[in-house]
């Protein structure tokens, strides 16, 4: 589904990636790892057109999307959450999750002329993403007001609502709580069941490898390893670049 | 004679709540800190005055003030559209500059300092609206229809994704939405009432020159967005009645008029400091003041 091909991009002196290779496969959970600075996060930047290569190419579901406008790419089908937390802070929670459903809230003329309802089909819809989670008390609540966990959750869902083929998630479970982390864990692989893509960024090592489908391993901007997780925990290079045993 | 001299007053609180509440659509609702309102205040002024002066009807010369100066809001949203923060506020209290060089130098059209004098008062199917109680209704009516559709707009989906373009720009683009035509749209719509604000101005003193439309003009206003408080709608109207009447009881202390002048600007400059110090949110903000 997705294909990344020598990848290049430096910051001044720094190679941020350096002929990065990998690719993703239709519903699976592929999970991206690496110590701290090995490009990971670079990688979600340049797929989701956030930032330009200087060299390589993207290829996601077979259309070149190399450089393409973050809008474009995510109209394409890529739906990310990132790793700080970016929920529209002085809207309310349904208000966040109501704004990823669809783009008809962009037509200024549709809007003005009341033609774009929120309808009942769309309260639902958000109304039992959030019963899901055990956050529908909080729908009239402003995200800034929520806790760390529960603002990363509601990001997800608002990740999830996007219209998306492919999911990137940056550390969805950063900083949450061991429960939460379960909690996620079971809506990720609810999500490869019902045949969903996800590429995600993740250091918590028992996380990753319990979900993941495919794991690659990058370090000082390439892929050093790709492979099953239990390939990959065995693997000695990846011993010695990352897990440190 | 007290009651000519309150109309009057009402007739610049209804003149200073379009131009708030349009400068609030733009800065606290969608959080682009638009330094150069005043230009398209301007713009509207001098096309509907131009206009009228021409012998096009009332109607016709207000709602191509609203038009010319929503097409300048597009145009300087092109270039400025990557800029946030104090670089956006720079580059558009430079294009006000623009503005006011235009008109103070563009003689050939704008008459430049002498100004455009005898611009009529409005007329409307017959109607002229020669007295100034005439006038304030037209204000009031003008006025109310402004804050509804901006009401509508910001209530509306629309609005809201005004409000996530404000708290994270680049979390709106990931969700698949052009900000650029979003927020194209709010510096347009911002600046057609803006203009229409201007028209109302020119054909009320009937006389307009480039000293109305410099950046003191643009103290009151920015002020009156801020101790209204963002993204509130309410506090804009309120925090315009009273700063547009606060400054009003100096006159009848007999201080000389040198005084009343900069007095009007301290009592801003003060209001402003003890706002920002105490009431961050202003009187009914929603986002704090960053």
């Amino acid at each position: 589904m997705l294909r990344i091909k020598n990848l290049k991009k430096h910051f001044g002196g720094v190679k941020a990636l350096d002929g990065c290779d990998f690719e993703v496969g239709q519903k699976t959970i592929t999970a991206l790892i690496g110590p701290n600075g090995a490009g990971k996060s670079t990688v979600f930047n340049l797929v989701s057109g956030i930032m330009k290569p200087e060299s390589g190419k993207i290829v996601f579901d077979n259309k070149d999307i190399t450089g393409l406008r973050p809008v474009k790419i995510s109209n394409l089908g890529i739906s990310r959450l990132f790793q700080q937390t970016k929920l529209f802070s002085n809207l309310t929670v349904k208000e966040n999750l109501l704004l990823a459903l669809d783009n008809e809230d962009t037509k200024f003329w549709k809007n003005l002329f009341g033609l774009n309802k929120i309808t009942r089909k769309k309260e639902g819809k958000i109304k039992e993403t959030l019963k899901l989670i055990g956050l529908e008390k909080f729908e009239n609540i402003l995200t800034r007001d929520l806790s760390y966990g529960q603002k990363r959750l509601i990001e997800l869902l608002r990740t999830i609502l996007n219209p998306h083929k492919f999911l990137m998630l940056d550390e969805p479970v950063a900083g949450v709580t061991p429960k939460l982390r379960e909690e996620i864990a079971k809506v990720l692989l609810k999500l490869k069941q019902q045949g969903e893509t996800i590429l995600l960024i993740e250091h918590d090592m028992g996380f990753t490898l319990g979900i993941a489908d495919e794991v690659v391993v990058m370090e000082k901007g390439k892929v050093i390893a790709q492979g099953k997780p239990d390939e990959i925990k065995n693997n000695p290079e990846v011993l010695e670049a990352y897990l440190g045993e | 004679m007290f009651s000519a001299y309150f109309i009057h007053l009402l007739i610049l609180v209804g003149i200073y709540v379009i131009l708030a509440i349009s400068l609030q659509l733009a800065v606290g609702f969608t959080g682009l800190l638009n330094l150069g309102h005043i230009a398209f205040y301007c713009v509207g002024a001098y096309t509907s005055a131009l206009l009228a002066l021409a012998g096009f009807p009332f109607w016709f010369a207000f709602l191509s003030a609203g038009i010319m100066a929503m097409l300048f809001g597009f145009l300087l949203s092109i270039p400025t559209n990557k800029l946030k923060g104090d670089y956006l506020a720079l580059a558009t209290l430079g294009f006000s500059f623009v503005i006011y060089a235009v008109a103070l130098n563009w003689t050939g059209l704008t008459r430049g300092p002498l100004g455009l004098p005898g611009i009529p008062r409005p007329s409307l199917a017959g109607f002229v609206f020669s007295n100034n109680f005439s006038f304030l209704i037209l204000t009031f009516v003008i006025g109310l229809i402004s804050y509804l559709i901006i009401k509508r707009i910001i209530a509306s989906p629309f609005g809201k994704v005004l409000e996530a373009v404000r708290d994270d720009e680049l979390a709106t683009k990931v969700l698949g939405k052009n900000t650029f035509k979003i927020k194209t749209y709010a510096l347009g719509i911002s600046a057609f009432f803006a203009g229409i604000a201007g028209s109302l101005y020119a054909h009320y003193i009937t006389f307009i020159d480039p000293s109305s439309f410099t950046l003191l003009q643009l103290i009151p206003v920015l002020t009156i967005v801020i101790i209204g408080g963002l993204a509130s709608l309410k506090g804009t109207v309120i925090a315009s009645i009273i700063l547009v009447l606060l400054p009003e009881p100096l006159r009848f202390i007999g201080f000389p008029s040198s005084i009343v002048g900069p007095a009007r600007q301290i009592i801003y400059a003060l209001l402003l400091l003890l706002i920002l110090i105490y009431k961050p949110k202003g009187f009914s903000g929603k986002v704090k003041l960053e």
